[in-house]
């Protein structure tokens, strides 16, 4: 009876694959059709907008959007491409990448890119590191985000505390977090959530710590340990709401009801954040504070092509132009994310002027990349039973932190081993 | 599920052949009810059946994420038996098949309760307990997370008028897995009802009226008339409740998140398997892990069959 509705969604997947996949993609007109496969309905308006400037200038190619929610996203994707019936452009993350490069089912780019002279050195170099494999390109960026501080102005004017700026360390977001904090309005100073992109990474790098290196983890590591421990310390001293709290209303939503006065978040949240008239009116965006180095984390989508699509040329055509700067002009003026490409953000910070967006372009330049590797997934699961706890105010992150070290060793290995 | 028709229907077509003095079945009549059953066996080969086999042979291999398998032994049931967190959703599965036995004796009372002769608008009640059941395991889940949202949520509110503190219900590891047992009590206490109410029906009024002429209360007539002649519903209702319980996923999966720290303490061997085979791309070990599942189920199974020799009264 129940057990259908997991069935169900495995069957239709590749069923609604087909349907949407067309025939052999050139019709009567002799017109190639690509397919665009992608997650965020967000960035539809402008997507459409590319690709009618794409359009313009490549007559006999058309392209389709094919959108799929985030949540099946990629076990639609893995079931299309053994159906053979996967979109032949589509949006990839850091977390999937190294699993399908590794298991050739991307076209490499890197012979199309000498020849067409593709501008990728105009996009962040960690970004567009983070689609090579074993020294082939196979994706070129779109987009990026970083983390920023997130505070709210009325909250820091009621504890008469100064606004953070670029000279923040670790010490004075305690400082502040503390004062901040009034249980009595259920006000806390700071979200120290269970989150690894937003919260957990940026503080590990921010210690000097690491989550991955060399086929390594970092978990065991003493000074990823401090970082993570900046944030659990926060819990522990009552100054950010337990993890058990958060998973029932995160830490972003408690930042738009104005209950948390700091909070981590990414660029991409700045439209949603502007859409809260509080928030427009009193929210504040600095770098994120410095700990034992100043850093942040960066992670961007990238544009691949499928090494089972019949149409390559055309297809190879379309992720050169999204690579370009007419694209990423077009990108940033829709306002959802930030493009990737050298110099063209101006119009995505003018879509905000009340937010200081300028911080989260400049922290390009110590940003640390999303760590990934050929089975991401599988040592990211690892972490938060393991961290639930000690996120939960029941201390224990140094043994949590190094008990999860050797389990993500132990899944490094044996992703290496197969 | 169909083994209790067949079962039922076996034993009235073996009193039935004793006596029509051994008359052998004609050839024709058998090979037209073979074309009758086609559908229903067509459909259990190629959905069930089929996936059921390759299922069982992947189990033995290591699956590539995009396609392509190679055959590595029992290497994939090694891992499923050692790995700790599938014990730990054993249990935890097991526990949700306890809570979600519950479903039964509350069904039970409301059924006859709604049975009470003269009592009006009974398909209106019968609709209201039903509802929680046709609805999308999804929309329950959102709701009951609200509810019992430890900031906001009803539960807590209403609590703290009688002067007690709630919790973090469902981010709570000691009070997850049974907050999440309530739920499924909860959506799956309609479809029982509805079964029990067509049991309660089957028993002839004549018993109640004998029973009330002797002298004896509604309690009396319940524990000794109504549960008794109940009893193989009862014991149908409880095989499906067992399997569905063993095999709850969606629910848990909407209420429970990703980055909840009771997540250890709730997950189930489903939430498990779509976790091995859709995120961590080891369908192979995934295989294994439903195969044990499905032993697990056939021997609870087996067992209920066994102990209901004592308990269930065929009249």
């Amino acid at each position: 009876m129940r057990r259908r509705t997991l069935l169900g969604g495995v069957l239709a997947a590749p069923l609604l694959a087909a349907c949407s996949g067309g025939s052999d993609g050139t019709d009567s007109g002799g017109r190639t059709t690509l397919s665009y496969g992608m997650w965020d309905p967000a960035q539809v308006p402008g997507m459409e907008k590319i690709i009618a400037a794409f359009e313009k200038r490549n007559p006999r190619i058309s392209v389709r959007i094919q959108l799929t929610p985030w949540t099946s996203y990629w076990t639609t994707l893995k079931t299309s491409m053994r159906g053979g019936t996967a979109p032949d452009v589509f949006w990839m993350n850091a977390v999937n990448f190294q699993l399908y490069a590794s298991n050739g089912v991307l076209e490499p780019l890197s012979g199309h890119i000498k020849a067409d002279a593709t501008p990728v050195d105009r996009h962040p170099e960690a970004l567009v590191k983070l689609y090579s494999h074993r020294g082939t390109q196979y994706g070129l960026p779109k987009d990026f985000d970083t983390i920023g501080l997130w505070y709210n102005k009325q909250l820091f004017d009621k504890a008469g505390i100064k606004y953070p700026d670029e000279s923040w360390t670790w010490d004075d977001v305690r400082d502040a977090a503390a004062e901040l904090t009034d249980p009595g309005r259920g006000v806390h100073g700071f979200a120290a959530e269970m989150q690894r992109q937003i919260k957990i990474y940026p503080a590990v790098v921010g210690a000097d710590g690491f989550i991955l290196r060399d086929g390594r983890s970092g978990f065991g590591d003493d000074r990823t340990i401090e970082g993570l421990r900046f944030l659990t310390d926060m819990v522990d001293r009552g100054w950010s709401p337990p993890q058990s709290a958060m998973t029932e209303s995160v830490g972003r939503v408690r930042y738009w009801s104005e209950k948390v006065a700091m909070n981590y978040d990414l660029s991409a949240m700045a439209g949603q954040m502007y859409a809260v008239p509080a928030l427009k009116d009193h929210g504040g965006i600095t770098v994120l504070p410095k700990g034992r180095r100043r850093a942040t984390i960066i992670h961007g989508l990238a544009n691949v092509i499928s090494a089972k699509s019949d149409k390559k040329a055309a297809a190879w055509k379309f992720v050169h132009f999204m690579a370009g700067r007419e694209a990423a002009e077009i990108q940033a003026k829709a306002g959802v994310t930030i493009s990737s490409y050298e110099g063209t953000q101006d119009a995505w910070l003018k879509s905000m002027p009340e937010f200081d967006l300028k911080h989260f372009i400049d922290m390009q330049k110590y940003a640390v990349p999303y760590p990934s590797s050929e089975n991401t997934a599988v040592w990211e699961n690892l972490q938060y039973p393991l961290l639930g706890a000690a996120f939960s105010g029941k201390g224990g992150i140094e043994s949590a932190a190094r008990t999860l070290g050797e389990q993500m060793d132990r899944a490094l290995k044996e992703e290496r081993a197969s | 599920m169909s083994v209790f028709p067949a079962t039922a229907a076996a034993k009235s077509a073996g009193r039935n052949r004793a006596s029509a003095s051994g008359a052998r079945p004609g050839f024709r009549n058998q090979r037209v009810a073979y074309w009758y059953i086609a559908p229903l066996g067509i459909g259990f080969a190629v959905f069930y059946f089929w996936p059921l086999l390759q299922t069982f042979y992947y189990s033995f291999t290591e699956f590539g994420a995009f396609g392509g398998h190679t055959f590595i032994g029992t290497d994939n049931y090694v891992r499923v038996v050692k790995d700790v967190t599938v014990w730990q959703a054993l249990g935890n599965t097991l526990i949700y098949s306890v809570i979600g036995l519950m479903a039964l004796p509350v069904a039970i009372v409301v059924a006859s309760l709604l049975n009470r002769r003269g009592l009006r608008g009974v398909s209106v009640y019968r609709a209201l307990y039903f509802v929680p059941f046709v609805t999308l395991p999804v929309a329950v889940g959102l709701v009951w997370n609200w509810l019992y949202n430890g900031d906001f949520g009803l539960i807590n509110e209403i609590l703290s008028w009688i002067g007690v503190d709630g919790r973090y219900w469902v981010s709570d590891p000691s009070t997850a897995v049974y907050a999440i047992g309530a739920v499924i009590v909860w959506s799956t206490t309609g479809y029982y009802l509805v079964i029990f109410m067509a049991g309660i029906k089957g028993i002839p009024r004549d018993y109640y009226e004998a029973a009330e002429l002797d002298g004896a209360g509604a309690l009396r007539r319940f524990f000794t008339i109504t549960l008794p002649l109940l009893s193989p519903t009862i014991f149908f209702a409880s095989v499906i409740c067992m399997i569905n319980s063993l095999q709850t996923f969606d629910l848990i999966y909407i209420m429970m998140g990703e980055s909840n720290p009771a997540i250890g303490d709730t997950q189930s061997v489903v939430g498990l398997f779509y976790k091995w085979a859709f995120v961590e791309n080891a369908q192979g070990a995934a295989a294994a892990l439903a195969f044990l599942l499905m032993l697990v189920i056939a021997a609870l199974t087996y067992l209920q069959f066994r102990i209901q020799k004592r308990w269930v009264h065929y009249a």
